[in-house]
C-alpha cells in the first residue's frame, strides 16, 4: 500500500522531519539514517557559507532541506530570511517562523499568516509553525500554506501534546497536512499525535537530548510508524464503564 | 579620596530620559532583598520547581545555596541543554580605543592612570578585521573606552559599517548613548549593546565613579532601554562582581534584565559576569568576595532564573574554568583575545584594561568544545 506524505506536490515515505538546530554537527548524518528523515530542517542564521562548522555541510546529499525563517520577528523579516535561502539555493520550501517573544519562542500566528501569503505567492512552498488556533489555521490554509505545523507545547521542553484537544481539532477540520512541531518530547508521544491522524512529527530536542542520540532517532521513526499504521488501522473503541441504565429513554417511542 | 558634589542621580544636559519605572521597581526590590533570612528549605523548594520566581532566584543567591552548588549545576545544565542543545557561541571582543573620560577607581582604563592610549584609524580597524576574520570568527564585539570626545558616534559607526563586512554578527560594548545615537548605529549593522552597571548599589555607585559622565547612575542604567528603543535586538547585562555585595549585586542584575524582557518580550538578553578577585593570600574570608564557587554561583543562578537568557564566560577566567561551564550554563566564549587597544594584525595601539587568563587562540578553544561533546557555532544570527 502507498501511503505517502504529500507536501506541495513533493512526496515523502517518512514522515519524521527532524530538526538540525541542537545537535553536534558530527552526529546529523548518523541521526537522519537511524531516524529516516528525508527532510531536515536549517536555520539560516546558523549557515556559514565556505566558514567553520557550516551547518549545510553536515546535512546528507539527497535530503530536503527545510530552511526556517528563525530570527524573524514580523512578517517583513520572515519574507526577508525566506527569499535569502531561496538565494543560497536551499530549494523551495520555507517553514515560516516568526516569534516576538525570547522568553516562551511562541509563534505569532497573525504575522505568521501575513508571511505565508506574500511567500505563497512568490512560489514557496509554505510550511508555518503556529500556535493551534483554528482560525488562524484557516487562515493559512487560504494564505496559501502547504501544511500546518501547530505546536505541542513550548519548543525544548519535551512535554508532549499539551494542546492535544486543539490539535485534533486542526485535523479534523483543516485539509491540509498537520505537522506536529514543537513540544514533543518522546516516542511514545509521537505515536499518540499519529494515532489522532496527525500527517507527520517534527523534533529536535527529544533527539537531542537523549543520551543515545543515534537510538532515540530511530526509536521516533519507529513510533511514528506505528502511530501512522494505528491510524490507518482504524484503532477498535475503547470500552468505558458507565452503567447501563435501568430504564432506557428513548422507550416511549411508538412507531 | 576624591569626592565629587554632583548628583549622581541626576541626569546632565544632553542625557535623553525616557520616563521608565524599571529602575525603581529593581532598586525597591533589592533594597529589601535579604539573604541572610533563606534556609535550605527555601533553596530545595526552588530547585525543584519547573520555572523559578523572582523569589526563588533570590533563594538560589543566597548563602544558604551555597551547599547546592552541584543540585543548581545538573538542573542549569539540563535547562542549558534544553533551550541551547549543544551550542556553544564564539566571538571575540575587539578594542578599536582606550580614551576614557571617567575615573573609575576600579578600572585599569581609568582617565588618571598614565597608560598607553590609542585609538586605530579607520584602516587599521580593517586590517584588525580582517586578522580576526581569518582566524574563522563571525561575531565580533567593538569595545572602546568611554570617550565621547576621542571616539564618538560617528567614527564607532564607520567601525561597524566596516566589521559588517566582515562579520555576521556585531556587537557594542561602548559609552551609553541616546536611543537616536542606538538607531544610527543600528542601521550601520550593530545588533548587540552591552552596557554592565558595575554596581547597583547606589551609594558605592557614587564612591567609585568619581568623574565623568558615567557617574550618572540612572542614564548608564536606562542604556539597554534605549538601546531597544533605537532597534537593537540585544542587550547584555552585568554588575563587576566583587566591587560591592555580589549577592545583591547580581540579584539587581537578574531582575534589571527580567523585568527589560518582560517589557521588551522580543529582546534578547545575556548575562556576563565578571568580577574583582579576591586578594591572594587573604586570610580573613570576606563574605563578599567572589571567588571560584561564589562566581557558580552566580552564573548559575542565571541560569535558573532566565533559562532562555545567554551568559557569556569571560576570558578574566582561567581556562579549567571556561571549560566547565559551557554546556552548564554559559552558552558564549570569547577566544583569541587581545585586551589592548588592536593587536591582532599589529602591535597594540594602547595597554590593556584587565589581564586576560585564557590566552587560547580560536582553534584552540574550537577544539576544547568539540573535546567536551559540544558543538562550536560561529554564526547564530541573521541580519534582517
Amino acid at each position: 500500500m502507498s501511503d505517502k506524505l504529500m507536501i506541495g506536490g513533493h512526496s515523502f515515505q517518512s514522515r519524521f522531519i527532524l530538526g538540525s538546530g541542537k545537535f553536534s554537527l558530527e552526529i546529523v548524518k548518523a541521526v537522519v539514517e537511524n531516524g529516516g528523515a528525508e527532510m531536515v530542517t536549517l536555520a539560516l542564521r546558523r549557515a556559514n557559507l565556505g566558514g567553520e562548522g557550516n551547518i549545510l555541510d553536515y546535512i546528507p546529499k539527497g535530503l530536503t532541506v527545510l530552511p526556517n525563517t528563525s530570527g524573524a520577528r514580523n512578517a517583513q523579516e520572515a519574507v526577508r530570511i525566506a527569499r535569502l535561502a531561496r538565494e543560497m539555493e536551499c530549494g523551495n520550501f520555507v517553514k515560516v517562523e516568526v516569534i516576538q517573544d525570547s522568553k516562551y519562542l511562541l509563534p505569532d500566528n497573525s504575522e505568521t499568516i501575513k508571511a505565508t501569503e506574500i511567500l505563497a505567492k512568490e512560489g514557496f512552498i509554505v510550511m508555518p509553525y503556529m500556535y493551534p488556533d483554528l482560525n488562524a489555521a484557516r487562515a493559512l490554509a487560504d494564505a496559501g500554506a502547504a501544511v500546518v505545523m501547530p505546536l505541542a507545547a513550548p519548543i525544548g521542553s519535551n512535554k508532549g501534546l499539551c494542546t492535544k484537544d486543539f490539535i485534533q481539532i486542526l485535523v479534523d477540520e483543516i485539509d491540509l497536512p498537520i505537522i506536529v512541531d514543537a513540544g514533543i518530547g518522546r516516542p511514545s508521544q509521537a505515536c499518540e499525535a499519529m494515532e489522532m491522524g496527525v500527517d507527520a512529527i517534527m523534533c529536535n530536542t527529544a533527539v537531542a537530548t537523549a543520551r543515545d542520540v543515534a537510538l532515540m532517532a530511530k526509536a521516533f521513526k519507529l513510533a511514528i510508524e506505528a502511530g501512522r499504521a494505528s491510524y490507518l488501522a482504524g484503532p477498535g473503541r475503547v470500552l468505558d464503564h458507565k452503567a447501563e441504565a435501568s430504564s432506557p429513554l428513548t422507550g416511549f417511542l411508538e412507531d | 579620596m576624591v569626592v565629587n558634589k554632583l548628583n549622581h542621580m541626576e541626569y546632565i544636559d544632553g542625557m535623553e530620559t525616557i520616563g521608565s519605572n524599571i529602575m525603581d521597581k529593581v532598586l525597591f526590590m533589592v533594597e529589601s532583598y535579604d539573604y541572610e533570612r533563606f534556609t535550605h528549605q527555601d533553596v530545595k523548594k526552588a530547585l525543584n520547581k519547573e520555572h523559578l520566581s523572582i523569589e526563588d532566584y533570590a533563594a538560589v543567591l543566597s548563602p544558604a545555596a551555597m551547599p547546592f552548588l552541584e543540585e543548581m549545576a545538573q538542573k542549569a545544565k539540563g535547562e542549558t541543554r534544553k533551550h541551547f542543545g549543544n551550542s556553544v557561541c564564539l566571538f571575540t571582543p575587539l578594542y578599536i580605543a582606550n580614551y576614557c573620560e571617567n575615573q573609575c577607581i576600579y578600572c585599569g582604563f581609568n582617565c588618571t592612570n598614565k597608560i598607553r592610549r590609542g585609538k586605530l584609524s579607520v584602516q587599521e580597524v580593517e586590517e584588525e578585521l580582517q586578522a580576526i576574520a581569518a582566524t574563522g570568527l563571525k561575531e565580533i564585539l567593538l569595545l572602546t573606552g568611554e570617550s565621547r570626545k576621542k571616539s564618538g558616534v560617528e567614527y564607532i559607526g564607520e567601525a561597524v559599517k566596516l566589521a559588517a563586512k566582515y562579520f555576521s554578527a556585531i556587537g557594542i560594548e561602548i559609552y551609553p548613548l541616546n536611543s537616536d545615537e542606538y538607531a544610527y548605529l543600528h542601521q550601520c549593522g550593530a545588533d548587540f549593546v552591552s552596557v554592565y552597571q558595575e554596581t547597583y548599589n547606589i551609594a558605592k555607585y557614587g564612591q567609585v565613579h568619581v568623574r565623568g559622565p558615567k557617574r550618572i547612575y540612572p542614564y548608564r542604567f536606562n542604556a539597554q532601554e534605549r538601546a531597544l528603543l533605537g532597534g537593537m535586538r540585544g542587550v547584555a547585562f552585568g554588575a563587576l562582581l566583587g566591587l560591592d555585595d555580589f549577592r545583591k549585586d547580581a540579584f539587581a542584575a537578574g531582575l534589571h534584565a527580567f523585568f527589560i524582557q518582560q517589557k521588551y518580550p522580543r529582546a534578547e538578553i545575556s548575562f556576563s559576569t565578571p568580577r574583582l578577585r579576591p586578594y591572594i593570600h587573604n586570610a580573613e574570608n570576606n563574605p563578599t568576595d567572589v571567588h571560584e564557587k561564589q562566581l557558580l554561583q552566580v552564573i548559575l543562578a542565571y541560569r535558573l532564573f532566565m533559562p532562555y537568557a545567554g551568559i557569556t564566560i569571560s576570558t578574566r577566567e582561567r581556562a579549567g574554568f571556561r571549560d566547565h561551564v559551557i554546556g552548564m550554563a554559559a552558552t558564549k566564549i570569547s577566544a583569541g583575545v587581545r585586551v589592548g587597544v588592536g593587536g591582532h594584525k599589529e602591535e597594540e595601539k594602547g595597554d590593556e584594561q584587565f589581564e586576560i587568563s585564557d590566552s587560547r587562540s580560536v582553534a584552540e578553544v574550537h577544539h576544547m568544545i568539540l573535546s567536551r561533546g559540544l558543538q562550536p557555532v560561529y554564526t547564530d544570527y541573521i541580519w534582517v
